[in-house]
């Protein structure tokens, strides 16, 4: 019985405790970056943004949040009813899902497991089924019209942010998460991470990460000028509070990658004193944040493409050079030596 | 090892049913969403066995990738899947002897494994011992090595495929305007802008 307690109740206890720390506080940091965003925005603009819920309007989320979940929740008769219910809870949960291999500092990861950003791969490309699910169930013209645009794209842009990822695993040797951060840790701070010498990448995996999560100027799935509100026109209340939910947390999530990947995740940017004295989640989060900045100084400035163009740039731009990459990277690893083992 | 054994239940059963929801569900959409849940609880399983790496490329490629398309078109017909499925019963008989040669081959190979007392040896030596390795490095080793051909040719079946798909649907149409972006990109001023100094009365001719 001792056993079974030590072997099975508690690490689950542990690791439940674990995961809804994790979620409270993501999800408060949701929150906040929903309101750095507008924040953001309108300072581009030159406006105040939200200012009056709060000292300079940082409750606004919460009185948001709190205005959708009292709202009521209206179907459309013509509605699929389980898949218009279900489309919001897919989108959510499966965003959700994807942190629980983030490595936020080190060892303070809920699941370390081998196959970390297979995982975190594997979880963005079902991001679409909420999307599609909810465009479909709609029974709707512009929803539909929505759901068959994010499909194509979507699976688009997941090419080459899967090109982007086998350059970073050549360079690393392991698809753990942890283990990219710490191939980064090569004693000269922040000139030894990725982003450097793999610049390019850097570069297109950024761009494919605003496709990918439907961000401007790649929001054609909510394009407002075209589609009214894209694949959420049916949505209201507490369904769409957790569209939007799903989404933000995507972003974060695709924020978090890239600072895995090409930021040296929690490590400091100058390796000596009053830097490394700092905890490292500090510095993962404020990489994040910066990573959040560029997402949303470019909803800011670019405007939106045309659907021909998305194509393009992902078809006859990113793949060719992407997959080029893969190969000069290949080869150079294999011909100066600096292949992992 | 009770807990994994739960697991395996709940994600064997799991699967099963919503295979058989995959045939019996009205709806052609619901259909490629159970089969969507199908792949996911396969995956399931395969993390059981400790195949990660095979579990999230099930997941990656056919989830991903495949189901989308399958949705994409699913959604886009429009055909009275109703009408269509009165007297589906008569293709019973075919479909219990798909299914019976597939149980048999299945047996065979199970079979063959016991039966053959150096098969499994044969199935195990190029992979090293799997706590040596991670299963993504032992893949690799296997796929780039010993089988590098028809890892080789498999990829060559898939590009002849692709090109195939690409010349059955490409159609070059003769009257369509096509955006030349490097020719835009190439454009100065002087090609673009005239300036024109119009007397007042005139007008431009």
């Amino acid at each position: 019985m001792l056993e079974f307690w030590t072997d099975y109740v508690w690490p689950v206890l542990v690791v439940l405790a674990q995961s809804v720390f994790l979620l409270v506080v993501l999800l408060i940091a949701v929150a906040y970056i929903i309101y750095a965003d507008r924040k953001i925005w309108a300072a581009v603009q030159i406006r105040r943004g939200p200012n009056v819920v709060g000292p300079w309007g940082i409750l606004q989320s919460f009185a948001d949040l709190l205005k959708f979940v009292l709202k009521e929740p209206v179907i459309p008769a013509g509605a699929n009813k389980g898949i218009f219910l279900l489309a919001p809870f897919v989108t959510c949960v499966l965003a959700l899902a994807a942190w629980a291999v983030i490595p936020v500092s080190e060892e303070w990861v809920i699941a370390n497991i081998n196959v970390g950003i297979l995982y975190i791969f594997a979880i963005s490309s079902l991001g679409v089924y909420g999307i599609i699910m909810a465009g479909w169930a709609s029974n709707s013209k512009y929803p539909f019209l929505a759901a068959l645009r994010s499909a194509a794209q979507m699976v688009s842009y997941e090419v080459s942010i899967g090109f982007v990822i086998i350059t970073v695993l050549l360079c690393v040797g392991s698809l753990n998460l942890s283990e990219i951060v710490e191939t980064q840790d090569r004693g000269y701070g922040m000139f030894g991470w990725f982003w450097l010498p793999l610049f390019p990448m850097f570069v297109i995996f950024f761009v494919s990460a605003l496709a990918e999560t439907n961000r401007p100027p790649f929001d054609l799935v909510e394009a407002e000028s075209e589609l009214v509100a894209g694949f959420m026109v049916e949505y209201g209340s507490t369904p769409y509070l957790m569209l939007m939910l799903g989404e933000y947390t995507a972003i974060s999530t695709m924020c978090a990658l890239a600072t895995i990947m090409f930021l040296g995740g929690w490590l400091p940017p100058f390796p000596v004193p009053p830097f490394t004295w700092v905890p490292g989640v500090i510095w993962f989060v404020l990489k994040c944040l910066f990573m959040f900045f560029l997402f949303a100084m470019a909803k800011a400035i670019v405007p939106r493409y045309r659907y021909d163009q998305l194509m393009r740039l992902g078809w006859k731009v990113f793949l060719p050079v992407s997959m080029a990459m893969v190969a000069i990277v290949a080869g150079v690893l294999q011909y100066a030596g600096l292949a992992p083992r | 090892m009770i807990v994994s054994a739960l697991f395996f239940y709940l994600f064997a059963s799991v699967c099963i049913a919503s295979a058989v929801m995959v045939v019996a569900s009205r709806n052609p959409v619901h259909s490629v969403l159970f089969l969507i849940l199908a792949f996911v609880n396969a995956s399931g399983l395969f993390i059981l066995m400790g195949a990660e790496f095979l579990a999230m490329i099930l997941v990656v490629v056919y989830v991903g990738a495949v189901a989308v398309l399958f949705l994409f078109v699913v959604m886009m017909l429009d055909v009275d899947f109703a009408e269509l499925r009165t007297g589906v019963l008569q293709y019973l008989p075919i479909g219990a002897l798909v299914g019976l040669v597939f149980l048999a081959e299945l047996l065979f190979v199970v079979g063959a494994w016991a039966i053959g007392p150096t098969v499994a040896d044969a199935i195990a030596s190029p992979i090293p011992p799997f706590y040596t390795v991670t299963n993504t490095e032992a893949l690799g080793h296997v796929l780039y090595t010993r089988y590098i051909y028809f890892f080789q040719a498999a990829g060559l079946i898939l590009l002849v495929a692709m090109i195939g798909a690409i010349v059955l649907t490409l159609r070059h149409k003769p009257n369509v305007k096509r955006q030349d972006v490097s020719q835009q990109v190439a454009r100065t001023r002087e090609d673009a802008i005239e300036v024109v100094k119009v007397k007042s009365g005139q007008g431009l001719s």
